[in-house]
């Protein structure tokens, strides 16, 4: 057989495959997104009521205190291999809450423990969470400097 | 008496209420910015910090917060409106607070997500392979 033939065949193949898979629906996968995000911020709801009304928190106690109850969990469910099973299906809805942070920090730093633990599991930690990181404190930083040259 | 317990008890139910519709939204237009565009998780937990940084920055966030909180302090967005914020409160005091004022407001969630992932990368072991 020709390249060419085997080109089409690989098109053809393609295509066949195409119109036999499921179509990917766009509404679905919001709706999904929708109620895993919004149940995830409900279970923070939930610590927030509780650290404030029973521990008696306040401020940025409180939201510190929720943020790293929450991250816990993430790390936790990245660790018991549940936190991408919810993330196949719920896309968006488990990488947005803090949670998904949680999971990008820990899920590379589980899989790559077997290449050391310096250049596996310290150095790759930050591969997916990293750029957030450098974004957030670069344009966090030119707030407060804007801030403050407007208090000038 | 009564009503005044029941009434807290309507308050935080409609608390629960909103955090699911403001933070299920947050994550819905997410979702739809991945339908269109195909962009991965790291680029998109980029986006929604900054922007969440952008609106604290124009001083928007704020009111989302309280009026929903943990629906719009969950979000990632949520994580850029501490970052700006501390910036914010940092500026009020000077330079040198103005250029740590991010980092130690965001200290707690840096520390804690990478501590906790140390901690369970040490526990656990990769189950990519099994599925």
């Amino acid at each position: 057989m020709t390249g060419r033939d085997n080109e089409n065949l690989n098109k053809k193949y393609l295509e066949y495959v195409d119109s036999l898979s499921p179509p990917t629906s766009h509404f679905k996968n919001c709706l999904r997104a929708f109620g895993v995000g919004g149940l995830i911020c409900c279970v923070g709801e939930f610590f927030r009521v509780v650290l404030r009304d029973v521990f008696l928190l306040t401020g940025d106690e409180l939201a510190g205190t929720v943020s790293i109850t929450l991250i816990f969990l993430g790390t936790l469910l990245t660790g018991f291999g549940v936190y991408d099973r919810i993330g196949r299906h719920a896309g968006a809805g488990s990488i947005v809450p803090i949670t998904g942070f949680a999971n990008s920090v820990a899920s590379p730093a589980i899989e790559f423990k077997t290449e050391g633990m310096v250049y596996g599991l310290a150095a790759k930690m930050f591969i997916v969470c990293g750029p957030s990181l450098v974004f957030g404190v670069v344009s966090g930083t030119v707030v407060g400097l804007v801030y403050w040259l407007i208090a000038l | 008496m009564n009503s005044e317990i029941m009434s807290k008890y309507a308050e935080i139910a409609f608390g629960f209420l909103k955090a699911f519709t403001v933070g299920g939204l947050i994550c819905m237009i997410a979702q739809v910015v991945i339908n269109y565009t195909d962009l991965t998780a790291g680029k998109i937990l980029v986006i929604f910090m900054v922007s969440g940084i952008v609106l604290q920055g124009l001083g928007l966030y704020q009111y989302l917060v309280e009026f929903a909180g943990a629906g719009a302090t969950v979000p990632i967005s949520g994580f850029g409106y501490l970052l700006a914020n501390g910036a914010i409160q940092g500026a009020q005091k000077g330079l040198f607070g103005a250029i740590t004022g991010s980092f130690s407001a965001a200290s707690a969630g840096i520390s804690a997500a990478i501590v906790f992932s140390f901690v369970m990368a040490l526990i656990f072991r990769s189950r990519s392979k099994k599925n």
